[in-house]
């Protein structure tokens, strides 16, 4: 597949990550099973899926400090096996869990931080401050970590793995456990970045966030890929366009179903409402009528990614 | 061009323990050094005035407090190494989760190992100097056998240094910390620190001897007390080793432990 943005920036076509067939096992438990993934310059791709499905071994492997296990893979048009310093040196990483230093202050994070990637003392000073204004932390610079409110810490997670003018940015659940003010200033952070052209690559299991940041996206569930593609083709495909949610007053939704059997492409029962994936949502509604059906509530909405994603990956919990 | 990167890595490690040095640190610092230098003071100094002289294997005759003096110099570069590398190195890797982000930047383990080591190094070295400057004001040795010992100091720290450091990837948790307590006192009474080696049995002899703070001591205290009846090849020799492995254990042990 051939990227504008790659010819562009004069580089071969080679995308920026490129996985074949790639594996991460624990002893006898495989994590990863066996993935090709390929990530092109200026993208932001997503990594989905529910709890234990491999997205952060994934992004490990990718972020050059665990080994993989099997198959291909290359960053950047490198090995990660041979040059994990070179690669990670255009790499920025924002973990699940942060893991900022206590004993440091808010702008020592990112200084400290950036002497390691042998950035010079004034430069990192500097950058520093560009940072903490990035992410609205000026005003908390001589803080220490630990009092920060958790949309803070992610804030400076987020500042601390741009501190390198990264190529490409590996977000781990860059909003999960954050309150929605939180999570919609990170998020506008994230879209400038991409602006900038820098690479996102990230994991979430908020199908929102998906929409809103990703351009492309692969589901993993159990170690494996089980969809690929923008999140309007993903919808297209396992979807229907628009979801019909009705509640009816009996205690049992399951006797509505065979009654409204026929109508749009499927009918799923759950405990306290049915939907049925239908393509046009009033017309829908009136074949509902027509059985002289009468729901106590009715819900047309379009369909979603997270219809996609519970669709893929069941809706059973998995933890 | 590589050695001159993974120095500078190993630096960055370093470096971030100075920007994380806060007030409370230099306390700790301050009785790492008052420890053995209130056991001179005790031992040395009180017990050596019912002790008297000290003839040592070489035939020479030492005063007491001149034979414990640069025992306690090779311990306190023990101890000095020894805290940084086991409880505040643990305390990084496994609580604070430090090395962790570390790792996701151009920092390999090896070069952790390093700039905690040469970290470590500085810290003992502090109290080394210290302690003998305080040997040359209490006439215990000269100026310029302290300058020659300094080295061999250095060189203990370095050698204590990478051995906590890896035991440290060995800990499971704080109350193993015990264990190393109790051995590194062990090593402080038996290591030739307050009696000379050749007054222990054949076979204990042997055990003292394989200590490595007793190559410490017998290095150092040759050094400060101008006599020829150690072996300070050998020590040099073993200290070097035990820095080596050390080391080498450690980084392997790290890569283990957090690029999993």
């Amino acid at each position: 597949m051939s990227d504008p943005g790659a010819r562009v920036r004069g580089v071969a076509t080679e995308p920026l990550i490129h996985a074949r067939g790639l594996v991460k096992r624990f002893g006898s438990f495989t994590a990863v099973d066996g993935i090709d993934v390929d990530v092109q310059p200026g993208e932001a791709f997503g990594f989905l899926g529910p709890n234990g499905a491999g997205k952060s071994s994934t992004m490990r492997m990718v972020g050059c400090v665990s080994p993989p296990t099997g198959g291909t893979l290359r960053i950047l048009g490198m090995d990660p096996r041979r040059d994990g310093p070179a690669i990670r040196g255009r790499l920025g990483v924002c973990p699940q869990l942060d893991n900022l230093d206590p004993e440091l202050t808010v702008r020592e994070n990112l200084t400290t931080y950036a002497r390691y990637f042998g950035i010079p003392r004034k430069v990192a000073r500097q950058r520093a401050d560009e940072l903490l204004d990035f992410v609205q932390l000026t005003e908390r610079a001589g803080s220490k970590v630990e009092p920060l409110s958790g949309g803070m810490k992610r804030r400076l997670t987020i500042a601390r793995a741009l501190v390198n003018e990264p190529e490409i940015v590996l977000l781990d659940e860059p909003t999960t456990g954050l309150d929605p003010q939180a999570r919609h200033l990170v998020w506008e952070r994230l879209f400038r970045l991409k602006q900038q052209g820098v690479t996102l690559v990230l994991t979430t299991h908020y199908m929102d966030e998906a929409e809103q940041l990703c351009d492309r996206l692969v589901v993993m569930d159990a170690g494996k890929i089980v969809a690929e593609g923008s999140p309007r083709e993903l919808i297209e495909r396992y979807s229907t366009r628009e979801v019909v949610e009705l509640r009816f007053t009996a205690e049992s939704q399951e006797g509505f179903a065979d009654k409204l059997a026929g109508i749009g492409e499927r009918v799923e029962v759950l405990p306290d409402r049915i939907l049925l994936y239908v393509e046009d949502g009033d017309a829908a509604l009136a074949a509902v009528h027509e059985r002289a059906l009468t729901p106590a509530s009715v819900l047309e909405r379009r369909s979603s990614l997270e219809d996609v994603f519970l669709h893929l990956t069941g809706r059973t919990l998995v933890d | 061009m590589l050695a001159i990167a993974v120095g500078r890595r190993a630096l960055s490690v370093s470096e971030r323990n100075v920007a994380a040095l806060k007030s409370a640190y230099w306390l700790v610092l301050l009785s790492g050094f008052l420890e053995p230098l209130l056991y001179l003071l005790s031992i040395g100094i009180g017990v050596g005035a019912l002790v008297g002289d000290l003839t040592l294997p070489g035939g020479e005759v030492v005063a007491y407090a001149a034979f414990v003096a640069p025992a306690m110099l090779a311990s306190s570069a023990m101890s000095g190494a020894l805290s940084e590398t086991t409880f505040n190195f643990f305390g990084k890797m496994k609580y604070m989760k430090l090395y962790d982000g570390v790792l996701a930047t151009p920092v390999q383990p090896f070069e952790i190992a390093l700039g905690e080591l040469a970290w470590a190094m500085v810290r003992g070295s502090l109290y080394s100097a210290a302690f003998l400057v305080v040997m040359v004001t209490m006439d215990l040795t000269t100026g310029l056998r302290a300058l020659a010992a300094f080295p061999a100091t250095v060189l203990t720290g370095f050698a204590f240094g990478a051995l906590g450091m890896t035991l440290s990837t060995f800990m499971r948790g704080w109350q193993d910390f015990d264990v190393v307590g109790s051995a590194q006192f062990a090593l402080f009474l038996f290591s030739g620190t307050f009696v000379p080696a050749e007054s222990y049995p054949a076979v204990l002899r042997w055990v003292v001897e394989l200590s490595p703070l007793y190559r410490a001591v017998d290095l150092i205290r040759g050094i400060t007390t101008g006599t020829s009846g150690g072996h300070p090849w050998l020590d040099l020799a073993y200290l070097v080793a035990v820095l080596a492995l050390g080391l080498w254990v450690a980084a392997r042990r790290m890569g283990k432990l957090l690029a999993k």
